[in-house]
């Protein structure tokens, strides 16, 4: 897909003045927040479910090696062909070799990221297999032609009435003038053109949530039912993961499973969690004959060791961007990639560069709730403060920008000029906004007071507050 | 695999190795990781489902009805066709049914309702109701547990839009990993992988309720892909001490 996370600044800009996405934003901010707490404070383990999650990842990535090779012999063990391919361009020959090897026309494909990171659909058309998504979401989104905003809701910036628009354009063969009076009356329509889909497809290619060292499984989680239709139905399934995916055991997996719907959508489980472990065995009456791994590096084997292999615990919950400000306010195409909001601000410089996605991590108010909401406990904030340095350090970030950070640090540096500016400077704001508490425009802040206002300060500065409140004891 | 792709997996492996700043693993904590695989210690595990048995069968009502199922109870498994043929009739359904090739449901007295089309097999497009067998269901969430094999087709669990389940209550269990542990016990053969035993079949689905989307506007429909409607039969094949009220 074509990135444009270097023009994320001009990508808000726009994103801040889109109606129907401020529209659908506002929709999605408060539920999933809303749902979470709910399912979070109706467990009271939820906290320590979250440390074991963590020291489940941390072992796994410490032995990574092993782990691996594990799982591979035990995928090999039931039947299965596990492929290693270190780049996206390696994930994609292969799926389309694959494909080849049993003369597909059709892939049904149930929601993945990974497939979304290596750009599979462009590469499936180009060579003459007909991709069809199946989540309802990814479906819409491939008819607009568009990518996904969102890891686990990619139509999160739609309305119904696109919805609609996009199903009267597609499905010609329905009655052009059909009533479309509620949601179910959407899902419906879907489900029939995508049933015959399903059963006329060649290949089904999934993602995984997670992949089992123990037994060769690998696990996909679904409300919808459309990814175990994309594995059960088709003679080939391939599951396209990547291989930080790895976990010990049955166990590990139900701990991390306990925290991802939870932190996800805010159910105690999803509808469907599946467990696939190889093809078709004697006997049996439905399913593959063929069970594909492709085992994915695509840059994550250089991120361990360094400050960002943390970010390799991420389960894919997107708790991080359902309560990050600037996503709410954005939304995930101005991101301009594949991942956004705070878990796509860290991941993206890593595998992609940070010449090329530099401003993801610089889109954080540092607030810090993406961090308190992570199931694995990954330090975001701290991962994208890492980013700015090294973009700093490789005279990457803005002259404006570089001026004025000098121009504070040099300020910061000489404590009796710091107190001095801001006394001066809170008094004259302070008199100046005494009458509305607020200011609607600043000079030389167009930019920042275009979409808010900014408070007039109070009282004294934070440092006059702290002495005084010392010296009376209170602080 | 190609030869291409065991070079792709040695420089993987070797990335792994050299960004965690070691070789290979020595043999002795190799040795212990498998010892991990095999005795696959349990972690923490929410005390929600430590219950007494009649309220552990109780949560996990309570969940899978949360959770849009509907569940019917069965004293004798005699009474099993005619707690479907009634479900078919109230739920305004057409009396045909596909029934899992499962030993128990298949020697289920279903002679006794004429009216009712029956087939066993796997699910074939225009099949509207399946009835299936339940390996286990686990109290913490509801979650209904379908291994699959020649008993139990996978299709049966998704193309018709209603499904019945057949549920025996002594097959409730607190948690997945109650769950796990049962299908270790009952299906384990001798194997070639890490472990030495296998006992997963091709898929394990869990199941809790019907399909649903929220991709519209984030709001949760039932009957996206799978079944709409999910109809659990009770059979109560255990005395309970004090039944829950």
């Amino acid at each position: 897909m074509q990135i444009t996370s270097p023009g994320f600044k001009e990508n808000a800009r726009v994103a801040l003045a889109d109606a129907g996405l401020q529209k659908a934003l506002a929709n999605a901010r408060t539920g999933f927040v809303a749902k979470r707490a709910r399912a979070v404070a109706a467990l009271p383990e939820f906290e320590s479910l979250r440390e074991e999650g963590r020291e489940i990842k941390n072992h796994v990535l410490a032995h990574l090696d092993f782990y691996l090779e594990a799982y591979a012999r035990a995928v090999e063990a039931s039947g299965g062909v596990v492929h290693w391919c270190e780049t996206a361009e390696d994930a994609r020959r292969t799926v389309v070799e694959i494909c080849r090897s049993v003369g597909a026309r059709t892939a049904t494909k149930g929601k993945s990221m990974i497939a979304e990171e290596i750009g599979l659909n462009a590469h499936l058309e180009a060579a003459g297999i007909t991709p069809v998504e199946t989540d309802l979401g990814e479906y819409i989104i491939q008819l607009r032609r568009e990518p996904p905003s969102h890891i686990i809701a990619p139509a999160i910036h739609l309305n119904r009435e696109d919805w609609i628009e996009a199903f009267r354009a597609t499905h010609r063969d329905l009655p052009a003038d059909r009533a479309f009076p509620e949601r179910k009356t959407l899902i419906d329509e879907a489900r029939s053109v995508l049933r015959a889909r399903f059963l006329a497809a060649d290949v089904g290619i999934t993602g995984a949530n997670m992949l089992i060292a123990e037994t060769g499984s690998s696990v996909i989680v679904t409300n919808e039912g459309n990814g175990d239709l994309t594995q059960t139905l088709p003679k080939v399934h391939i599951v396209i993961a990547s291989i930080e995916k790895v976990v010990p055991t049955l166990e590990d997996a139900c701990t991390i499973l306990r925290l991802l719907a939870r932190s996800a959508t805010g159910q105690d489980f999803s509808t469907y969690t599946t467990f696939s472990t190889g093809p078709r065995r004697e006997g049996d009456r439905d399913g593959p004959g063929q069970y594909h791994v492709i085992l994915l590096d695509n840059g994550r084997s250089s991120m361990l060791g360094t400050g960002f292999q943390d970010m390799l615990r991420c389960i894919r919950c997107a708790a991080c961007m359902n309560h990050c400000p600037v996503y709410g306010a954005v939304g995930g195409h101005a991101y301009g990639w594949v991942y956004p909001g705070p878990m796509g601000a860290v991941l993206t410089p890593a595998l992609i560069g940070v010449e090329t996605a530099g401003h993801l991590p610089n889109a954080s108010t540092f607030c810090g709730r993406c961090e308190s909401v992570c199931p694995m406990k990954i330090p975001l904030p701290k991962m994208m403060r890492h980013w700015r340095e090294r973009e700093f350090e490789r005279h990457l970030t803005p002259s404006a920008a570089r001026f004025g950070l000098g121009a504070w640090a040099w300020v910061a540096k000489r404590p009796w000029l710091w107190r001095l500016a801001t006394r001066v400077g809170m008094g004259v704001l302070g008199r100046l906004g005494r009458k509305r508490g607020r200011f609607g425009a600043l000079p030389l802040a167009g930019g920042w007071t275009g979409g808010r206002d900014m408070p007039a300060p109070e009282g004294e500065t934070f440092q006059a507050r702290y002495a005084r409140l010392k010296r009376q004891g209170l602080a | 695999m190609v030869a291409s792709e065991a070079d792709a997996k040695a420089r993987i492996l070797g990335r792994i190795r050299r960004g965690l700043r070691r070789g290979p693993l020595p043999e002795s904590v190799a040795a212990g990781l498998v010892e991990r695989l095999r005795a696959h210690p349990r972690n923490l595990i929410p005390a929600r489902s430590r219950l007494p048995r009649a309220d552990q069968v109780a949560l996990w009502r309570a969940n899978i009805e949360r959770e849009h199922a509907t569940v019917a109870d069965a004293l004798d498994r005699a009474e099993i066709p005619r707690l479907v043929a009634a479900y078919l009739a109230q739920a305004n359904l057409p009396p045909a049914i596909r029934i899992a090739p499962d030993p128990d449901l298949a020697s289920l007295p279903w002679a006794e309702r004429p009216m009712l089309a029956i087939g066993f097999g796997r699910a074939e497009a225009e099949d509207a109701v399946s009835v299936t067998p339940c390996f286990a269901a686990v109290a913490e969430t509801g979650t209904m547990v379908f291994p699959s094999g020649p008993d139990h087709p996978t299709t049966l669990n998704l193309m018709p839009g209603t499904q019945i389940v057949v549920l025996r209550q002594s097959r409730i269990v607190g948690t997945y990993e109650d769950a796990w542990d049962l299908l270790r016990a009952e299906r384990a053969a001798p194997w070639d992988g890490p472990t030495v035993v296998r006992f997963m079949p091709r898929t394990v689905m869990l199941v809790t309720g019907p399909s649903r989307s929220a991709d519209i506007e984030q709001t949760i429909e039932l009957g996206a892909h799978g079944p709409r409607r999910v109809h659990v039969i009770l059979l109560r094949d255990e005395l309970l001490e004090t039944e829950p009220g």
